[in-house]
């Protein structure tokens, strides 16, 4: 392998954006903020922030799909183009909400800190590699858990952090484990390498304790059942910014991830549900845990009180979907997954978004403090209201449909005739669930008076902007859910 | 013809702007749904003259939509849907003119109404099975709203209850259609593609998949037993809503049933044949039943609706032309009648005299202080009962017709819920109009009215009543201007399909 430096740093030129971003965000908050109010401290460095993430995506286009770059460590290919793109907007949504509305006291650390923890997402993204996978996903993690933890004034937020970072330890520690014994048995941490080793391999007993370790972290970082426990408490207590970063961007990148590492690297050994005789592996490893998430999730959703936390055990139930999406990338392809964990997170953002701007203007998080909103704020109902369908999977929006191609490619495997449809039929039969409780949240923003005192709710403009792009958004990719599909063809 | 689609975004486009109206005044978002409503009707019945019946459908839009699954979004015409979007039409207008006193968040009611119609004129037109089911769910979620924020009794649980009828039947309806489809080799969602595909099936999976389907649209048409959310959403409904509820969304569910579910799976119809005819009959004696002993009125006719709806799935079960156009045309006459009843019900008496209870209209002469109520009711009630002069006389009749010939047991029972539907209808109008005829002691000269804050009826109401009385009697006298457009649409190859194979 001749390493050709050059081609690499043309590949890594987005990530080289956000990182230097992040340092300008630093060093001009260093010299000029010093003079300035903390808000106007705040939407500097916001501004930064977000020119660093047009520059990343200026790059990400400009580096087109070269393919295999230095030596295959990364790639660069539609999948990865598209999971670039699509949290980096991710990510600008997220910016754009803080002026105005965060509480948090340091804005150019925090900017700083979520354009690195950008960095480890589209790295996530393009990484082919277990240790660069490796790498990217832990520069991701520590920066959430930072950012979880940032809101000094709060003790939830240190909670959040703390439980985030010592569960998130532990799934690293699992990750690090299986991908040491996957380097035992192929003697490679090249994915392609580790598949054309693995495809002579028989399923032994150490190869599918390596799986296992692997899907474990994975589960982690999907919220999925049983390893979501940590989902409710992050989701509440976290600044809502960092939950929404958390909930989104986080996602789309670790699915992607996961899903190149699972079926590119870890493929030949993914065993089978496509039909009624279950083949040992990685995929009913991962059909169990969309179960267990699809029925955790609804029906613990239903007992929430809380709006975070309804939003968290919401991601624990869309994770069984996007489970379900991963089983059935390895046939159909992981189009209908991006676009399910786009959507996902779009919608995600924006509700978070609402609770991020209903936080700073004093109002709690429980249904019933949502009571009046429509008379408060009609923008921000309005908003709620198309996140939330779009969370139910309410056409036209693009919630919906994400559903519908992953359940779609899920019956394509074999019919009912397989355990793939059935859990497809499960998780439909579960999204009528889904709809009584956002509908519950609704109920109490549109349905039911407030008290006729209740001040307006101001919404500044960039987090207006951010939700109203992502409610366009919502609507226009559910209208025409090609433009996606295409792109991650 | 081709100006149908217009409906659609016609009624999307009125729903934003009466939204925006509204933040200005409750009178120009009232204007603006009229205004809606009555371009719909309009765009309806140009289409209607232009119409030429004939087998299968006419298109009026077919471009890919997304590409990747093979769905194109296709808008198609024939007898059946014109009918329906004729009714549609008058529903939505009739509609309109009886929320015409809503004066709270009036932008937002009529935005949801509207929103709510343009779905239900979207499901009438699609002839892709995708497109169909996205306008079916476009349509589900106004519902609650509308309902929860503008409803009386028990509201909340009434909207609800609907919406998770809705939303589950639905959701049957997408497992059996994502089950057809991936079946068929996932390329096209075109009924007839699904149903090509559906053909080279085992039995067993298309009497499954038919299940599935059926069950899921038959929720929504109100079959026993699925259909306790009918009356509770009904009754819980503000005027209009139950109007459209009983008169337009009760037959997205049917016309589901006949569009999709039936020609899909033939084979699969022929073997739930029995059991559906038997639900049909059980609904139509049982709902009547429950209506004639209910001491609230509106409940009255939120069961007889559900009664009603029962022949339509009757006709449908018996599978033969004349039954299946009965069917439509009974689908047509409810709509009708069943949003008269309502609106006497719920805006001409109850939002009066604030109760729907028979123990307290008894006590009032309601046909001395509201002889225009009382007549339009006596009228919907005859309609209603099927007296021939009115829409319901050749609709049901043509119903019993076509299922004697299929099984003439059926027809026996279905007659008795004839016989039960006059009792109910009967006492309602006597108990809630004429309850105190008789009063203590010779006559006054009534020199005052014992109730003068019975406001007057008003000229929306009367112009809506008598909209909704004028159709209703027309196609009474005249059934063949709608039988004459649904007869050769059933004779397309998907339709006879099924019509030969469900023959006994």
């Amino acid at each position: 392998m001749t390493p050709n430096y050059l081609s690499l740093l043309h590949a890594l030129l987005p990530e080289a954006s956000l990182v230097l971003g992040a340092l300008v965000v630093l060093g001009f908050d260093l010299i000029v903020g010093r003079r300035h109010d903390l808000a106007q401290r705040t939407v500097y460095a916001t501004v930064l922030g977000l020119l660093a993430v047009a520059a990343a995506v200026y790059h990400s286009y400009d580096a087109r799909l070269d393919g295999e770059v230095f030596g295959g460590v990364f790639i660069l290919d539609s999948l990865a183009l598209a999971t670039r793109v699509g949290v980096l907007l991710l990510t600008a949504l997220t910016l754009a909400l803080l002026p105005g509305v965060t509480r948090v006291k340091q804005p150019a650390e925090y900017v700083a800190i979520v354009l690195l923890a950008t960095t480890g997402f589209t790295l996530m993204a393009i990484a082919q590699q277990l240790l660069v996978a490796f790498l990217a996903l832990e520069l991701a993690s520590l920066s959430l858990y930072i950012l979880a933890g940032f809101d000094r004034s709060r003790p939830e937020s240190a909670e959040a952090a703390l439980k985030y970072f010592l569960l998130g330890g532990i799934s690293a520690a699992f990750l690090l484990f299986g991908f040491s014994l996957l380097y035992g048995l192929t003697g490679s941490i090249a994915l392609p390498e580790i598949a054309r080793q693995l495809s002579v391999q028989a399923m032994s007993p150490l190869l599918l304790a390596a799986v296992l370790m692997t899907v474990v972290a994975f589960g982690f970082k999907a919220a999925a059942a049983p390893f979501h426990l940590w989902a409710p408490d992050v989701y509440q207590g976290a600044p809502p910014t960092s939950a929404a970063l958390i909930a989104s961007g986080s996602k789309l990148a670790g699915l992607v991830m996961f899903t190149r590492l699972l079926w590119s690297g870890v493929g030949p050994s993914a065993g089978s549900v496509a039909t009624f005789d279950v083949v040992p592996g990685w995929v009913p490893a991962v059909a169990l845990a969309a179960v267990a998430s699809l029925l955790i999730g609804n029906l613990g959703a239903i007992a929430q009180t809380n709006v975070r936390r309804l939003l968290a055990y919401s991601a624990i139930a869309h994770a069984g979907v996007l489970l379900l999406g991963v089983i059935v990338a390895g046939k159909f392809g992981p189009a209908a997954l991006v676009y399910y964990a786009g959507t996902y997170g779009l919608a995600t953002v924006g509700a978070f978004g609402v609770v991020a701007v209903l936080d700073a203007a004093g109002v709690g998080g429980s249904f019933a403090d949502l009571a009046g909103l429509r008379q408060r704020s009609p923008l921000l109902a309005f908003c709620l209201v198309v996140f939330l369908l779009s969370l139910a999977g309410i056409p036209p929006l693009a919630g919906f449909f994400g559903k519908f191609a992953v359940f779609t490619a899920a019956l394509k495997l074999n019919g009912l005739a397989s355990w793939a449809g059935w859990l497809s039929i499960f998780a439909i039969a579960m999204s009528a669930v889904g709809l009584y409780y956002y509908l519950l949240v609704l109920k109490n923003a549109v349905v039911i008076p407030g008290r006729p005192d209740a001040a307006p709710i101001k919404v500044p403009v960039a987090a207006a902007t951010a939700l109203l792009l992502a409610t366009a958004l919502l609507l226009l990719l559910g209208l025409f859910p090609s433009v996606v599909l295409r792109a991650v063809s | 013809m081709n100006a149908l689609p217009w409906t659609i975004y016609v009624s999307f486009a009125g729903a934003a702007l009466a939204l925006l109206a509204g933040n200005r005044a409750a009178s120009v978002a009232r204007t603006v749904a009229l205004a809606t409503a009555l371009a719909g009707l309009a765009l309806a019945l140009v289409a209607a003259a232009a119409f030429k019946p004939g087998p299968g459908l006419q298109t009026l839009v077919d471009v890919p939509w997304i590409a990747e699954f093979g769905i194109r979004y296709h808008l198609a015409v024939d007898g059946i849907s014109l009918t329906l979007i004729v009714l549609t039409g008058i529903a939505a207008t009739a509609g309109v003119l009886f929320s015409w006193n809503i004066k709270e968040r009036t932008g937002e009611f009529f935005a949801l109404y509207l929103a709510l119609i343009g779905g239900v004129y979207g499901v009438f037109l699609s002839a892709d099975a995708f497109v169909f089911f996205v306008y079916y769910e476009i349509a589900i979620v106004p519902k609650y709203f509308l309902i929860a924020i503008w409803g009386s009794t028990n509201r909340e649980y009434g909207a609800m209850k609907l919406v998770l009828y809705s939303f589950a039947g639905s959701a049957l309806v997408l497992a059996g259609l994502l089950w057809a489809y991936a079946a068929s080799g996932a390329n096209s969602f075109a009924v007839a593609d699904l149903a090509a595909a559906g053909a080279q099936l085992s039995p067993g999976v298309q009497q499954g998949i038919f299940a599935l389907v059926f069950t899921g649209f038959a929720v929504l048409a109100g079959m026993f037993p699925f259909h306790t959310w009918a009356p509770t959403g009904h009754v819980a409904a503000p005027t209009a809503a139950s109007m459209l509820l009983a008169g337009v969304v009760m037959k997205l569910g049917a016309y589901g049933c006949l569009r999709v579910a039936l020609p899909l799976f033939p084979a699969g119809f022929v073997y739930w044949q029995p059991v559906i005819a038997t639900l049909a009959i059980a609904g139509i004696l049982y709902a009547g039943c429950i209506a004639l002993v209910q001491e609230d009125f509106k409940f009255v006719i939120g069961y007889s609706s559900v009664s009603h709806m029962g022949f339509v799935i009757l006709g449908l079960a018996a599978a033969n032309s004349q039954a299946v156009g009965g069917a439509v045309l009974q689908m047509f006459s409810h709509g009708i009648i069943a949003g008269l009843l309502f609106a006497v019900v719920g805006r001409m008496v109850y939002e009066r005299t604030h109760t729907r209870q028979f123990s307290d209209l008894r006590k009032l002469p309601l046909h001395k202080t509201m002889p225009f109520a009382a007549l339009t009711f006596v009228l919907a009630g005859l309609a209603s009962m099927g007296m021939p002069g009115f829409s319901g006389f050749p609709a049901e009749l043509t119903i019993l017709i076509g299922t004697w010939k299929t099984a003439p047991l059926w027809a026996g029972f279905a007659g008795f819920g004839i016989l039960i539907a006059a009792a109910f209808t009967l006492r309602a109008v006597q108990v809630s109009f004429f309850g105190s005829t008789e009063p203590a002691g010779p006559a006054p000269a009534a020199p005052h009215d014992p109730h003068p804050d019975f406001e007057p009826i008003t000229w929306p109401e009367k112009a809506g009543a008598l909209l909704l009385i004028a159709t209703t009697v027309y196609i009474g006298l005249k059934p063949d201007v709608l039988l004459d457009w649904i007869t050769p649409a059933l004779r397309s190859p998907l339709f006879q399909a099924v019509l030969k194979g469900g023959q006994l």
